[in-house]
């Protein structure tokens, strides 16, 4: 397996703060650099660099971001064309957006400023999840920043192009990740998803064509750009390409975010940057891999398995947003996914019957799961009703509610019957009285 | 889905302070013509600021009216979103995150400090300073467990808690002080503990030169802009490379003392498709005579015209505000007709005109004729050189030509 990610590759050198996240300081770290040569390009180059980086979306889907901008219209219409920044990271396990928000804002703008110029929009919003309060403060002034020094604006790095860059804020709500979810909250409305089609590129904010691009995606572009798409492609497993921010939480010794190429052996990146497993790799019980909304993988699977889009779904998981929760045997795993549950019956919108009946029922049966009070044919019986929330909803809320419901009983349903088993032995089977 | 409702108890008032209705409208003008709604969001947030830390009816009624929608909608978005609080919180209001990333890491110890220190959730503590309510994922999950505490002043993280960290933030809050935000077991952000194991060091971490951009399809010209450290923006230049750049510093200098290091430094059109933004032509600089004729034709303004207004129509002096038709013929009485005349008084001419009129002691001060007489003549000038515009704008051309001629001879 290749070596470990050098810092000379990093693009996100300023990920910890420890240095200056102004202007300045950005720009000796190498932000701004040939902006104005890159849009002189021309757009259908930019697009065509993007899409043969082989870039996949870093909100947790995975699309490739190059065709996503090429669904945008070629010819601006009636309607302006909008770009907008999911910066509404909400997904429990990440918080990677965070620190490219308040350590690396330029980064962030100076993409926007390319992929606007690149889908032919004048206008973008940065919707910054309400929490980040001084996140959105930093960004807010590192946009000020920019503006001061002509980068954005009236023909913005000097490309002739205008370009006017806003920052939007949520309230605390999960649902608002989705990007049309995102849309309707941006206009300033409740959460809730839209049907799709129209998809957001036919008719997205305010029903002009949209793109909605995470913050990872949108600040990796102008290194890519920079460096090369031999440069960056030389990380990471085919059609998995690159570098990416992994957040390591849970039962590490050393939690912490980290960038490293993709396709890293999972093993290998929490025992060398989290300090490995709270008692030794051997105490690992399991990992969510990407964000609470994908599958568990238990340990057997963790031994082996690679950080990368594609080996996660072998492994009926998934990238997501690549948080790593971590738990070892101490952890009551039914727990753990109970409260998960308890997450999603939360942030439900309420739109969708199945998402709003069935995160409730799920988290109901979850908690009885984890006392043990529960027949055994009820693990089927949920399992059931998972398969019938997934792929049922408008969004994927509804799905992600269902996944780590699915996975904690493809791999620890004995877990669970030894529970109900145990809460058994003491306890009177109830029998009909006989007449 | 959570299920959120207004307060039973609301107020009879609510206001909001200038400062916020401002702001808001500074939110409003982010959207397009038309969508002011789209900064509902933002104002209901400012609004809560502003206000006890939560939203009474009336402020939603208020907001509605700022932004020229049904209060219906206003309703649906306030009891949607979850950092609308509806109820009244205490004066530090804590949210402890109790999402499984904070939960493996230990939030059930600080619940369990919050509910024997503070009380049930969502009710206020008994001095009122203090409430709390578990929320989900606030988004710092490498620094679990945390909490977000909001007051007037700020709502800050604090991070990497255990039960006796947090209890000294709050007593510290409660106690008027100032804990340090952010990590609370001495890391600096997310980096892992004990220091961070990339990133040391002094980035650039690779070499920022760039001499041509990858794959391009074009032969980029290599012009972007290049930050200026002393005045602070961008500037056009063209590549300049550190070792050269560190050369041109006398102290690094050495060997290159006496050369020219500016060949290939400089970039040859530096103006060239300069932005429109970031630049302002700065005023051509008059030559000597015209300053000179500058400075005489401002001592030339005649301060009274006693034989009548001889230097064309008398100007309307009842433009300026407080001098009316009354006003004005005591004026011309004294030989005052024009703006320029009163846009040249200084305090002595004030005071000599309010000795001999007498009619109004102070108010040429209290209603700032000079400067409004100063507007209203460059207005004057203004329209009377629209009006000839072509000829001097020629004129201007051929004296610069004349002087580009001198300057090369």
């Amino acid at each position: 397996m290749a070596n470990l990610l050098q810092d000379k590759d990093r693009i996100f050198t300023n990920l910890y703060g420890l240095q200056d996240w102004s202007l300045d300081a950005a720009r000796d770290r190498g932000a701004w650099l040939g902006t104005s040569a890159i849009l002189a390009q021309g757009r259908d180059w930019i697009i065509d660099q993007v899409k043969s980086s082989g870039l996949r979306g870093r909100g947790g889907a995975g699309f490739p971001t190059g065709l996503k901008w090429s669904f945008m219209p070629k010819e601006v219409g009636v309607r302006p064309h909008y770009l907008v920044v999911n910066a509404d990271e909400s997904e429990p396990g990440s918080c990677k957006d965070r620190d490219m928000l308040r350590h690396e804002p330029h980064l962030l703008i100076e993409g926007c400023l390319v992929a606007s110029f690149a889908m032919q929009a004048h206008a973008c919003y940065i919707y910054v999840r309400g929490e980040y309060i001084q996140e959105r403060q930093r960004l807010q002034a590192a946009i000020d920043e920019a503006y001061a020094a002509g980068l954005v604006g009236k023909n913005a790095c000097g490309s002739g192009w205008d370009f006017d860059i806003y920052m939007h804020h949520g309230a605390g709500a999960y649902i608002c990740g989705e990007e049309t979810a995102l849309l309707e909250s941006l206009e300033g409305k409740k959460g809730q998803p839209r049907l799709k089609p129209p998809f957001p590129a036919g008719a997205g904010l305010y029903g002009c064509p949209t793109t909605v691009n995470n913050v990872e995606s949108i600040a990796v572009v102008p290194t890519i750009l920079r460096r090369g798409v031999e440069w960056w492609t030389q990380f990471g497993r085919d059609n998995n390409k690159g570098t990416k921010v992994f957040s390591i939480s849970g039962h590490v010794n050393k939690p912490c975010n980290v960038e490293e190429s993709l396709s890293i052996p999972m093993k290998k990146l929490i025992e060398t940057y989290a300090g490995g497993v709270r008692g030794g790799w051997d105490n690992l019980k399991c990992v969510i891999p990407g964000g609470s909304s994908v599958p568990l993988l238990p340990k057997e699977i963790c031994d082996t398995v690679l950080m990368d889009f594609d080996a996660l779904r072998e492994n009926q998981s998934g990238l997501g947003t690549a948080a790593m929760i971590v738990m070892d045997k101490s952890t009551d795993v039914v727990k753990a996914i109970a409260r998960i549950s308890y997450f999603y019956k939360h942030e439900s919108c309420g739109q969708c019957t199945p998402c709003r009946e069935g995160t409730g029922w799920m988290w109901r049966v979850m908690e009885r799961m984890v006392r043990g009070e529960a027949e055994t044919s009820e693990i089927d019986m949920l399992l059931d009703v998972t398969k019938q929330v997934e792929g049922h909803t408008i969004c994927a809320l509804g799905d992600a509610a269902a996944w780590p419901i699915q996975g904690l009983i493809r791999h620890f349903r004995h877990e669970i019957e030894e529970r109900i088993d145990n809460y058994r032995v003491n306890k009177p089977v109830f029998v009909e009285a006989a007449e | 889905m959570s299920a959120r409702r207004l307060a039973i108890r609301q107020p009879d008032e609510f206001s909001i302070s200038a400062k916020a209705k401002k702001e808001i409208e500074k939110w409003v003008a982010k959207y397009p013509d038309g969508r002011q709604r789209s900064a509902l969001i933002p104002a209901l947030w400012i609004v809560q600021k502003d206000g006890d830390g939560w939203l009474p009816e009336k402020a939603l009624r208020l907001v509605g009216d700022m932004l020229g929608m049904a209060y219906i909608r206003v309703y649906e978005v306030a009891t949607f979103y979850t950092m609308f609080n509806l109820k009244p919180v205490g004066t530090h209001y804590v949210q402890l995150c109790g999402t499984t990333p904070c939960w493996l890491r230990g939030s059930d110890d600080l619940k369990a400090m919050l509910k024997r220190k503070i009380g049930p959730q969502n009710t206020l503590s008994e001095d009122g300073k203090l409430s709390w309510l578990e929320v989900e994922c606030l988004g710092s999950c490498a620094n679990a467990p945390m909490v977000q505490i909001s007051n007037s002043e700020s709502d800050h993280y604090y991070e990497d808690l255990t039960a006796e960290s947090l209890e000294n933030v709050l007593d510290g809050l409660v106690a008027g002080k100032e804990p340090k935000p952010g990590s609370q077991s001495g890391r600096h952000t997310s980096e892992p503990e004990g220091g961070a194991l990339t990133l040391k060091g002094h980035a650039p971490y690779h070499t920022t030169k760039m001499v041509q951009l990858p794959n391009a399809d074009k032969k980029a010209k290599l012009n972007y802009y290049e930050w200026d450290p002393k005045e602070r923006r961008a500037t056009r230049g063209g590549w300049v490379d550190p070792e050269l750049k560190a050369s041109r510093d006398p102290k690094k200098r050495g060997d290159n003392v006496g050369k020219d290091l500016s060949e290939g430094l400089v970039d040859e059109e530096p103006f060239a498709g300069k932005p429109a933004r970031a630049s302002k032509t700065a005023p051509e600089r008059m030559t000597k005579d015209e300053t000179e004729a500058r400075a005489k034709q401002k001592k030339d303004i005649q301060l009274l015209y006693e034989d009548g207004p001889t230097d064309g129509p008398k100007d309307d002096l009842k433009k300026i505000k407080g001098i009316g038709p009354a006003f004005e013929r005591d004026l011309n009485e004294k030989g005052v007709y024009y703006y320029r005349q009163i846009g040249a008084w200084k305090a002595a001419d004030i005071k000599q005109v309010e000795e001999t009129v007498k009619k109004f002691p102070g108010r040429i001060k209290r209603d700032g004729w000079v400067k409004q007489a100063k507007d209203l003549d460059r207005d004057l000038k203004a329209a009377e050189k629209k009006a000839a515009k072509k000829k001097p704008a020629d004129k201007k051309k051929t004296a610069k030509k004349t002087a580009a001629k001198k300057g090369k001879a």
